[in-house]
């Protein structure tokens, strides 16, 4: 499958209700631009993504996936963050270990008050998936047009 | 293995166990399966040779809701994965009679199909506890081979020959080890990923979604498994992609993770040779690496990693975001 001159990435970010999705907003509000290739799917903590979600996201045409979550230490719910950094970690590094690029995931912590953080983030993050080009390791083929 | 008949045959006359859980005769010299015995006369079925691979802790499961109590044989490695059960509240110490039986490493009849050896019928040598030499009875005439050479995979990386939970031990255990454990993880990190994802993509195409790697898995003893229901597509390989055979060895291995204890049950039973341990043995190294060494199942106390955390854990992917 070539990289058509058109391509467009599909990015899922993952973000925490308490603190990354209002970095959002906070970015939206102070007029701060982030990609329109970024789809905000808000969970209640970054600790409910199960690991199933990040998959699920690639097999139905993410190129990129990104978890954003209060800075370890801030969770609404005081550890759930804390948990998520393990499971992340390790899936991250089994996702590396079956070969799919490094760079098509990322764990950041966005508090509400960082509406910069979250655009420069987001920013890099497309500026990488672009470099990367599409994702053709994880995907369900019948799911792209 | 007559001590162990003789002392079996006791625990049942005397009451102290309703029932015992061991191996017994298969169809062929090679296949002794798993079987609950209940009578001292239904012991005359009862075998414990070099074939007896199969980690039976995940039986107790049952036997333990079961009344009564349950004599149980358990290898070395066997009784790390009991400690799991343990620790997650899923086996009943009280009503488990753990047996340690001695292990020499067992025995795997690919290996032989390997060697050359076809048209098997007969295999003798395997004795659980003694004799360096197979000696087969095939279609074309006898072989012979060295029991070490017929080893599972697993036991040249043998966690160690100590029962970690048990009543009694019966028969002593031979060291085996005689392979670094995390050899082939390592030979595969090095490769590009390109080249790692051709590896795996052609290993797990082979995937005939079985389910005989989950149903065999002690850590895999959820009630209700993701896997099961109507939505889930790899529910039938007739609907599935290639890219739900990644999703389910990925998502097993990941809960799993912390609670598997490399028993390389796994990669024994897969009928497609899938080297699923691979995947465990992954996350086993990245727990090490990363939260300090720990082994599922060396205690029932010892806790998962994935449970638990430090405020200074690493961050994902650490070293790789610019």
């Amino acid at each position: 499958m070539s990289i058509e001159t058109n391509w467009k990435p599909k990015i899922v970010a993952f973000c925490c209700n308490w603190c990354s999705y209002a970095g959002a907003d906070l970015a939206g509000s102070s007029r701060l631009d982030y990609p329109a290739e970024v789809k905000i799917i808000r969970v209640p903590c970054s600790c409910r993504v199960n690991p199933m979600f990040i998959l699920r996201a690639f097999e139905k045409g993410a190129d990129g996936v990104i978890l954003c979550g209060c800075h370890p230490g801030d969770c609404h719910y005081s550890t759930g963050n804390y948990y998520a950094r393990r499971r992340m970690t390790l899936l991250w590094s089994l996702l590396d270990f079956i070969g799919v690029e490094k760079g098509r995931t990322r764990v950041e912590w966005v508090s509400a008050a960082e509406g910069v953080k979250f655009s420069t983030t987001m920013n890099e993050f497309v500026e990488k998936i672009y470099s990367l080009g599409e994702n053709v390791r994880l995907g369900d083929l019948r799911c792209k047009n | 293995m007559q001590e162990l008949v003789a002392r079996l045959k006791e625990l049942l006359s005397a009451g102290t166990v309703d029932r015992v859980l061991g191996w017994k005769r298969g169809d062929s010299d090679w296949n002794p399966e798993p079987a609950f015995f209940t009578s001292v006369e239904s012991l005359a079925d009862f075998v414990y040779d070099g074939f007896c691979g199969a980690n039976l802790s995940k039986y107790m499961i049952e036997a333990t809701a079961q009344e009564g109590r349950t004599a149980v044989l358990l290898k070395p490695c066997d009784t790390y994965s009991f400690n799991r059960l343990l620790a997650e509240h899923r086996v009943v110490r009280e009503k488990a009679y753990v047996i340690g039986v001695g292990c020499r490493g067992k025995l795997d009849m690919g290996k032989l199909r390997k060697l050359g050896m076809k048209g098997i019928q007969h295999i003798e040598g395997a004795d659980a506890f003694a004799g360096d030499t197979l000696t087969v009875d095939t279609a074309y005439g006898k072989k012979t081979c060295a029991y070490q050479d017929a080893l599972l995979d697993r036991c040249h990386v043998c966690k160690g020959k100590t029962h970690v939970v048990y009543d009694e031990v019966i028969g002593a255990s031979a060291d085996t080890t005689d392979m670094d454990r995390f050899a082939e993880v390592e030979r595969l990190a090095a490769m590009s990923p390109e080249e790692r994802f051709a590896f795996f993509q052609g290993e797990l195409s082979r995937c005939i979604r079985c389910n005989a790697c989950r149903n065999v898995c002690p850590a895999c003893s959820c009630r209700k498994c993701v896997f099961d229901g109507d939505s889930f597509d790899s529910a039938q390989k007739a609907n599935v992609d290639s890219f739900e055979e990644k999703m389910f060895h990925i998502i097993r291995a990941f809960h799993v993770a912390g609670r598997c204890t490399d028993c390389g049950e796994c990669s024994r039973v897969c009928p497609q040779g899938i080297p699923l341990h691979l995947f465990n043995r992954k996350l086993i190294g990245d727990i090490n690496a990363f939260y300090g060494e720990y082994t599922a199942g060396e205690t029932a106390e010892n806790k998962n990693p994935l449970v638990s955390f430090t405020t200074e854990d690493r961050e994902p992917g650490e070293g790789r975001n610019a």
